[in-house]
């Protein structure tokens, strides 16, 4: 199976999120990307939308749940989140959604800063395989991998996506 | 598991830190990497909510056989801020003074299922003892010993100057005051070197210096005039009044006269010179309030950089021991 081009992708995504928006009557969302692919879709996507509304970004390694597991993560950066939270109708991007994991994090962290109105998920790939009941809004597409594989985005420009097989030498 | 000469007692087998005693043979890379993960953690004290579930779960006991209130608030703040379970023990008013050991106050504590202890101590080597005979798993962190060590007020004291002066490679650094009795100058002396500052200079009167202190890479001056010259960092000291007493020192008016700070002697200085002081600072003893409370003064960034940089340091402990876990299980799983 051949991994989707994301420029192919992210103008539909566009639409798509368009459309959500405007079917829950959003006319101002706040942009927020999750480090670091979920930022370079947020980048590309707001490109697409010709938007240049401020872009915030999520640094989710202080609340991982693998901590006791993996440990911190030695190039944690602070997030930046340039707007108010409180209130404010969400747009949350990732690159690649697996277990919910990331996302939950995330969200965890949007609501240490406040009490956003809502929260879209939008994310370049949904890999089916989510441990957890999150699921984006708007996808860009849907793969099933084998359980040894893994998608990797490469950025920032041009994005690519890349297979990785987790059984294989590095 | 037994340590070696080559891996030091703070560090697990990945060389990740799982103790933090002392700045002595921690290598360059792990000291920038405490100060970057204090960086992150400084922007969390700016929130709304200042906490991150990192800690989530596990207990930090503090254990002060030696008053303090700035260090031991600092670490209590620090770990609820990364949501810990703090418990803090003024073991100096309690368990010692009814003629428990060490030995025995730790193994009490250890019963109390801790994960973490914070421990001052008047003893040099106190933290040392502790983190050699305490159960594997749990981390012990020096809030301070004797005259050995205060190896987070030494990162904070480095955070600070990165802060402020972006990197340490063309820096000159002024240590002025009670060299002799300070483990924070120790720290400090240790962490710019292994960081790269070229030109250390320690300054304080003869009786106040200790002898060898130039294996440190330092230059020693008796003359603060002449030490002052063209630094970009001044941190003073505590004179501590207890040991006025000792007579290594005539008088506090005397020390004052020859050493301390005044709005004078910091002209000395570069323009942009900054200044700092671990606290608590006695005023018109080793600086004079002008400078203490002036334009330059650093010396409550100090105690703002103090919380982040001992939440990268319990953090970053606890996850060393994570790893070191996750090593022993693998190896007991292939024998």
């Amino acid at each position: 199976m051949n991994l989707p081009n994301p420029a192919e992708l992210l103008p539909r995504m566009a639409s798509d999120l368009q459309a959500h928006l405007k079917a829950r009557a959003i006319t101002e969302p706040r942009f927020v990307g999750i480090r670091t692919g979920g930022v370079w879709v947020a980048q590309a996507l707001l490109e697409q939308l010709g938007e240049s509304a401020p872009l915030g970004i999520l640094d989710v390694s202080f609340y991982r749940d693998d901590f006791t597991q993996n440990g911190l993560h030695p190039q944690v950066r602070p997030s930046e989140l340039p707007f108010e939270i409180e209130g404010q109708h969400l747009v949350l991007i990732d690159d690649v959604l697996m277990s919910g994991r990331t996302v939950r994090a995330a969200l965890n962290e949007l609501f240490d800063y406040g009490r956003p109105a809502s929260v879209t998920l939008v994310c370049l790939l949904d890999l089916n395989a989510r441990e957890l009941p999150v699921r984006p809004d708007v996808v860009g597409a849907t793969l099933s991998l084998e359980a040894r594989e893994r998608v990797k985005l490469l950025g920032p420009a041009p994005l690519t996506l890349e297979r990785q097989d987790l059984a294989s030498p590095a | 598991m037994p340590t070696d000469a080559k891996r030091p007692l703070q560090l697990n087998d990945q060389g990740q830190l799982r103790h933090f005693l002392s700045l002595d043979g921690l290598p360059r890379e792990l000291l920038t990497e405490i100060l970057d993960t204090a960086d992150s953690f400084l922007e969390v004290g700016a929130r709304a909510v200042k906490k991150v579930p990192l800690l989530r779960g596990k207990t930090v006991c503090n254990v002060f056989f030696e008053n303090s209130t700035r260090t031991r608030t600092t670490f209590e703040l620090a770990a609820q801020r990364l949501s810990a379970d703090v418990i803090t023990l003024n073991v100096s008013t309690s368990s010692t003074s009814k003629g428990e050991t060490l030995f025995d106050t730790l193994r009490n504590l250890e019963a109390m299922a801790a994960d973490m202890f914070v421990v001052r101590h008047a003893d040099s080597g106190a933290a040392h003892f502790i983190a050699e005979h305490v159960c594997p798993d749990v981390a012990i962190i020096n809030g301070g010993d004797g005259r050995h060590a205060h190896p987070t007020q030494g990162m904070l004291d480095m955070l600070t100057i990165r802060r402020h002066k972006g990197s340490f490679e063309n820096l000159s650094v002024a240590i002025v005051g009670d060299i002799l009795h300070s483990r924070v100058a120790r720290s400090n002396m240790l962490a710019l070197r292994t960081l790269g500052c070229p030109d250390i200079r320690v300054i304080g009167p003869k009786t106040l210096i200790p002898v060898g202190v130039e294996q440190y890479g330092v230059k020693v001056y008796t003359d603060l005039a002449e030490g002052l010259k063209g630094v970009d960092v001044i941190i003073m000291l505590r004179l501590q009044r207890e040991r006025m007493q000792g007579g290594l020192l005539p008088s506090e008016g005397e020390f004052y006269k020859l050493y301390g700070l005044s709005t004078q002697r910091m002209a000395l200085a570069k323009p942009d010179a900054i200044v700092m002081h671990p606290g608590p600072i006695n005023r018109g003893v080793e600086i004079e309030s002008a400078v203490a409370d002036g334009a330059q003064s650093v010396i409550l960034n100090q105690v703002t950089y103090g919380i982040a940089v001992r939440m990268a340091v319990l953090s970053m402990a606890m996850s060393g021991q994570a790893a070191q876990r996750q090593l022993n299980q693998e190896a007991e799983e292939l024998n």
